[in-house]
């Protein structure tokens, strides 16, 4: 509320469409789920811990997929982790969005030629909203990426339909 | 002890076990042992007085292809300060080596490791399973000759 | 070894509830934990038997991270290639990974580097260790319920991590020590600023102490909890602050130096049982507090000594596996074995070998 602090006096009314109030809660309070996978979940803590302080934009980490409205796919997914995480996304509830953090979850990074064991990209088992690119991305890309995710959400429409 | 004493009295103890060794111009000297006598020397080299070979640091497999597997030791003694490489061939059509895994603890899961990797046998190892592959892979990917797979559980594998 | 499976058996709960009189009929329960699990800080999976709060057996399983590095490695056209993917094994010390690499390939190539060289390996392995430390700690207590320590942790931390930003461009993963050098000289500034970093991480550890080392909850939870005797941790193949914690007086850095490690003083600390039973968790705990001050001490020193040079000169021009016939040994399989290396150096969490 910072940006109306102390600009109406007595109680004013404000006026707006209900899908814009919903899309600016939900923008406001994006909670990201608690999930590293490899290097970039080191700079996803470094994000989220005192320097960079990441709750200042209304994100915090989640231990529950149940309590989550954002997955930021951390690191290299593996084969063997792939089905984890189409569960994990199939636990949280709607609406639900992924950001895919770092080369290796955007396209197997390193890893593209000869891992047997990788998979080249997230986006092959669970849909991706934004990509941040990066080995590892700075913490100032993630945050990046989370203002791009806002972006989007800010102009969803979930009770308006969309005229085609 | 140098590797040369060592070499001698593995080889006066087990004659026909020991095989080869390359002592002279490598960076680790290494003994060639039969694969079906590694766990008495394991056993040996750990217990004995003069060798106390309490630390197995690596045990890694290897592909030398043309049909032939090796597992390699690397044992390191925390008392005597002492280290020696051991070396066992195996074909690639029989890949038998006996477990150390009662030995040394620590070589449970690097045998598991080289199962996964290169379809190593360990005769005797308590829970011989994949480690780092899923249970459902198909076959082992360190070898020469392996092929990626197309898909795996319906994703794609190659980029 | 059978002593392992009494010592777990000794951990378990008497079925007798004292006071009660009769026997409670309990049973174990086996939960899954992982890989997605706040507490595992990656993606380990834990079978866990639990008997009440007493956990009973474990059946760790692994391989969720497991990303190919020996396939790449075999596939990589040069020897200076492959340092970018041994940064990646253990992401939180990468420059502790360069070191094993490159101290082995120069052990195989038999490269003398510069004497700069050796030293700013020093400070930036060492400074890897600080990095690694803060974050295991820092993650420790954050696990068992403290969240401000973490924070303070973090904070210290950016500081190495603008140190090694100055120095090579980056944050995380370096691609820093090439095989008989470095991939760029330090800044004109870098030794005051190490320096200045010493002066203030000395009182930050202190100041960790009085929060989380010494905090009475903390000790209740970790003393005594977990014990790893010595002779099993040999056994395991247990290294590191982990096999230091149990007991064992055990440095690679000391007992078997590498690189110029036998020209700084420094101590080695070990579990000494203070709060609780020698290797528990509080020990474990405490060896890597004490590792950061020495390894705050090895830094000062290196950075006084710190001598003038190119640290480039010893970078050979041709290395490729083909032209010099050996490769890696470690799950590499080379058409034409001829000469294998093979390093150990001493790591945050444990001994490296390539």
């Amino acid at each position: 509320m910072g940006l109306l602090n102390q600009r109406f006096e007595n109680g004013n009314v404000l006026l707006t469409s209900v899908d814009d109030v919903l899309a600016w809660g939900r923008l406001s309070s994006l909670w990201a789920m608690q999930f590293g996978l490899a290097c970039c979940a080191i700079e996803m803590m470094a994000t989220g811990a005192s320097h960079y302080d990441l709750d200042r934009f209304g994100t915090f980490f989640r231990s529950s997929p149940r309590q989550a409205d954002v997955m930021i796919v951390a690191g290299t997914v593996t084969l063997k982790m792939a089905s984890r995480i189409k569960t994990l996304y199939d636990q949280m509830a709607e609406p639900r969005y992924v950001l895919s953090m770092g080369s290796c979850a955007n396209c197997g990074g390193p890893y593209w030629e000869h891992g047997y064991h990788v998979l080249k990209g997230v986006d092959r088992v669970i849909p991706v909203d934004v990509y941040v690119p990066g080995c590892p991305p700075r913490p100032e890309a993630l945050m990046e990426g989370l203002l791009k995710l806002k972006e989007k959400i800010r102009k969803e429409r979930l009770i308006l339909k969309q005229t085609a | 002890m140098i590797a040369q004493e060592l070499y001698d009295l593995l080889k006066t103890t087990f004659s026909d076990g020991i095989l080869e060794a390359k002592l002279d111009g490598v960076i680790d000297p290494w003994v060639s042992v039969a694969p079906d006598r590694i766990l008495d020397v394991a056993r040996f080299l750990r217990d004995d007085e003069r060798t106390q070979f309490d630390l197995l640091t690596l045990l890694s497999g290897v592909d030398m292809t043309k049909g032939t597997l090796a597992a390699v030791y690397h044992l390191y003694s925390m008392k005597r300060n002492h280290k020696i490489v051991l070396k066992t061939f195996v074909p690639e059509t029989h890949p038998h080596v006996q477990s150390v895994a009662s030995i040394w603890r620590t070589a449970d899961w690097q045998e598991r490791e080289a199962f996964d990797m290169y379809g190593m046998i360990f005769d005797g190892h308590p829970d011989l399973r994949r480690i780092l592959m899923p249970d459902d892979w198909d076959g082992h990917p360190l070898r020469k000759d392996y092929q990626v797979p197309e898909f795996y559980n319906g994703m794609k594998v190659p980029y | 070894m059978d002593a392992t499976l009494t010592e777990v058996e000794k951990g378990r709960r008497p079925t007798t509830i004292p006071g009660l009189g009769r026997a409670l009929r309990t049973e174990e329960m086996v939960i899954s934990m992982g890989p997605q699990h706040p507490s595992t800080h990656g993606v380990l999976r834990l079978d866990i038997v639990v008997d009440g709060e007493i956990v009973a057996d474990v059946i760790p399983r692994i391989g969720y991270l497991h990303r190919c590095f020996e396939k790449h490695c075999e596939h990589m056209a040069n020897y200076q290639q492959v340092i970018p993917y041994v940064d990646r094994l253990d992401y939180v010390a990468a420059m502790s990974n360069e070191f094993g690499y490159v101290v082995a390939m120069e052990k195989m190539l038999k490269i003398q580097v510069p004497e700069r060289v050796e030293y700013i390996r020093v400070i930036m392995a060492e400074f890897s260790r600080i990095v690694s430390h803060l974050i295991a700690i820092g993650t420790y207590g954050l696990d068992i319920g403290a969240w401000t320590p973490f924070l303070y942790c973090m904070r210290d931390r950016e500081h190495v991590l603008d140190i090694f930003e100055e120095t090579c461009g980056a944050r995380l993963l370096y691609n820093y020590m090439w095989i008989g050098g470095l991939s760029h000289d330090v800044k004109p500034t870098f030794k005051d600023k190490v320096l200045e970093f010493c002066k203030y991480f000395r009182p930050n550890i202190k100041e960790l102490n009085d929060l989380l080392s010494y905090n009475k909850i903390f000790i209740d939870r970790t003393a005594s909890v977990g014990v790893l005797p010595g002779d099993v941790a040999v056994n395991f193949g247990v290294s590191g602050p982990v096999l230091r914690g149990s007991g064992v007086q055990w440095d690679i850095r000391k007992n078997d130096p590498y690189s110029i490690y036998n020209r700084f003083d420094f101590d080695i600390p070990f579990g000494k049982g203070e709060k609780g039973k020698v290797g528990d968790c509080w020990d474990r705990y405490m060896v890597r507090v004490h590792e950061m001050e020495q390894s705050v001490n090895i830094i000062e020193q290196a950075a006084k000594q710190l001598p003038e040079g190119d640290v480039q000169s010893a970078i050979p021009k041709r290395i490729s596996p083909n032209a010099s016939g050996p490769r890696r040994v470690r799950y590499t399989c080379a058409p034409r074995p001829r000469r294998a290396s093979w390093g150990t150096t001493s790591y945050p969490t444990g001994e490296v070998d390539r």
